[in-house]
């Protein structure tokens, strides 16, 4: 018995290290494959065709300004793109500072009833009749080149069906957004390897763009436990809808600034993984839907486990030190050991697991530097590094094991409730 | 897109990776294994050297004596076994080394009684009987007075035996002192058995010269001090 949290970890080790070892070979197969352009290759598509990007807005009066100012600033032929912000009843000034912005006729403004991010951009999509559309959450800008790249991958592959962008944390200031700029610099390698193996399993809110067809074929979005772009991906890849990842297709996005922020939005994030993962159960480990299946949401899942039982592990066996201090104090007293404790090898940690584990750190950094590289064209060790394993080893299990726990009882965690601490 | 290759691919690196990681902890577990015996040797060396010189002399310098004998480093090395122990495993080669270091401290004991005797040095030891077979939370704490009393008394000898340790000399103890294994931890102090756990205060109360030893020891010291000063 005593032998089962040890083979536990080391089931879990497996897998983790697994994962990675599977996206390194995809990396170094596709390696020359990932193209990443300078600002000022510009790219010319044979045809521009027409786009739409809805901008769902609730209580975004601090963001709304800078994004529909960066959408504005695209490259890309001002007749062939509409930008549609819609107001799903923010409670702030949102409405009159989106109205200001009917002066550029590419722009249209809408007014709703408050009824989740789903509904404003299902509004929109209503409205719609362009070729590709897109959506962008209203605390992120898109980098000027973004579309023509990501329209670049529409025109090389007429199978693609949606291409995601790259999220970058748009200036990081204090740890936690520096830790979060680590962490979505990880996801840029991440996201172009599940693309490699055509298995991405969400297409992001900020700036994924779709064909028109995905959603005249599979209807609009859903509620989805208030992960619609998790959702959306899902469907597509039951339908066996090719997405790609355009990984210099840059996006840069608010990050939450305080812990509770942050929790709140993972708790949202992992609740809705579960709940969809469930939803579309019938796709796991089924040949036939291809790696999203056998892969990607599998992987999810043993993230989400080995992090709650590494964790659960470390507060047994802390909680088991200080049960025996408090036995030996109580026994002896309190008992100062003069001098300083000498350092002998003997007593370092040399078990398997061990060796394991630092490996598998370095695989974790590898992967954020090679995200990196992607994201700013150059590998680069920063602080943000050290940050992002401290953060998430001490929060992300919290998050996790609320999120497990929320969707045992299907208790749903809402964007709504996110936005409203956002604008305090 | 969907091969076999790639995954079986990825699980035989997988797979490298972790018997490369089990070798290299082999690697180093052998290397502390091979640590201990190095010590062990050398205790031993020390305790046989020491008493080849009882047998040639028989009119000893007893202060040449008794700065030879056992090694303080009897101590880390008991550290180090119930480390091996709880780390590296309860394997044949580590209990190998816990037999012999039981072998040790018996050995040690005998040649402190001979001194004790000759050269009239008093010391104070105490053979300590625990178990680990039945999570026996008294022994725990026991362990923890004992080595509370090893630091505050330099002086003192502990020599502690796991009571299910399969070394016939640790057995003759057990039945010379009529050990039972139902009333550990067990400590013989003086020649007389005492069952179950004592407090530091217990012990002390039973070995009123080594308290007294440390009292004297530390006015001297203290008297020593302001001479220093002026």
């Amino acid at each position: 018995m005593s032998q089962i949290p040890s083979i536990l970890n080391y089931f879990f080790a497996f897998l983790s290290v697994y994962i990675q070892v599977f996206f390194l070979i995809s990396f170094f197969e596709r390696r020359k494959d990932i193209v990443i352009r300078k600002d000022t290759d510009l790219i010319k598509l044979k045809r521009y065709p027409s786009v739409s990007v809805v901008v769902p807005c609730y209580n975004e009066s601090k963001t709304i300004y800078g994004t529909v100012r960066s959408l504005l600033a695209l490259d890309y032929p001002k007749s062939k793109l509409r930008i549609i912000l819609v107001d799903d009843g923010s409670k702030d000034n949102t409405w009159e500072l989106i109205q200001k912005f009917t002066k550029y006729p590419q722009v249209e403004a809408y007014h709703k009833e408050n009824g989740g991010k789903h509904t404003a951009v299902n509004f929109a999509l209503e409205r719609i009749t362009s070729e590709f559309i897109g959506g962008l959450d209203a605390d992120s800008f898109v980098h000027p080149q973004a579309l023509v790249r990501i329209m670049k991958t529409f025109e090389d592959d007429a199978e693609v069906m949606a291409v995601a962008p790259s999220i970058i944390v748009h200036q990081p200031k204090n740890i936690l957004q520096k830790a979060q700029k680590a962490e979505y610099d990880m996801a840029v390698y991440t996201k172009r390897m599940l693309a490699f193996l055509g298995a991405i399993h969400v297409t992001p809110g900020p700036f994924s763009i779709f064909r028109k067809k995905v959603f005249d074929d599979l209807g609009p979005y859903r509620k989805a436990h208030n992960t619609e772009d998790q959702e959306i991906a899902l469907r597509m890849q039951e339908a066996r809808y090719k997405i790609d990842h355009c990984p210099d297709a840059y996006v840069f996005t608010m990050s939450p600034n305080t812990v509770g922020k942050l929790y709140r939005q993972r708790l949202r994030w992992i609740y809705g993984f579960i709940k969809n993962a469930f939803d579309y159960r019938r796709l796991i480990f089924r040949k036939k839907y291809g790696l999203i299946g056998i892969f990607t949401i599998p992987s999810g899942f043993v993230s989400v486990f080995s992090v709650i039982f590494i964790c659960g592990l470390l507060v047994y066996n802390f909680g088991a030190y200080i049960a025996a201090k408090i036995e030996e104090i109580k026994t002896i007293g309190f008992h100062f050991n003069s001098g300083l404790p000498h350092f002998d090898w003997f007593f370092i940690n040399t078990k398997a697991i061990m060796f394991v584990s630092l490996l598998l750190y370095a695989m974790v950094i590898t992967a954020l530097l090679l995200g990196r590289r992607m994201a700013e064209g150059r590998y680069r060790i920063s602080v943000d590094v050290f940050y992002f394993v401290i953060v998430y080893s001490l929060i992300a299990p919290f998050w996790l094991l609320r999120a497990v726990w929320n969707a045992l009882w299907s208790k749903e965690s809402s964007w709504t409730a996110e936005r409203r601490v956002t604008i305090n | 897109m969907f091969t076999w290759k790639r995954y079986l691919l990825a699980f035989v690196i997988t797979l490298g990776i972790f018997a490369s990681a089990f070798w290299i902890s082999n690697y180093f577990s052998n290397k502390k294994l091979a640590d201990v015996k190095a010590i062990q040797d050398k205790i031993s060396v020390d305790i046989l050297s020491s008493e080849t010189e009882y047998a040639l002399l028989s009119e000893l310098s007893c202060k040449d004596v008794s700065n030879t004998v056992l090694s303080k480093e009897i101590g880390s090395l008991a550290e180090k076994i119930t480390y091996s122990e709880e780390n590296i495993g309860n394997t044949e080669q580590v209990q190998q080394l816990k037999k012999f270091y039981s072998l040790l401290q018996i050995k040690d004991y005998l040649l402190m009684q001979k001194i004790a005797d000759r050269c009239g040095v008093k010391t104070v030891s105490i053979l300590y009987f625990y178990t680990t077979k039945d999570n026996c939370s008294e022994c725990t704490k026991q362990g923890y007075v004992l080595t509370s009393l090893r630091e505050t008394y330099p002086d003192l000898r502990v020599y502690s035996f796991d009571y299910n340790i399969d070394v016939s000399a640790v057995r003759a103890l057990i039945t010379l002192y009529k050990i039972d294994d139902t009333k550990l931890p067990a400590i013989v102090l003086n020649d007389k058995l005492i069952t179950g756990f004592q407090s530091v205060e217990e012990i002390e109360k039973l070995v009123p010269e080594l308290v007294k030893e440390k009292a004297k020891q530390e006015a001297a010291a203290k008297a020593v001090i302001p001479a220093v000063a002026k």
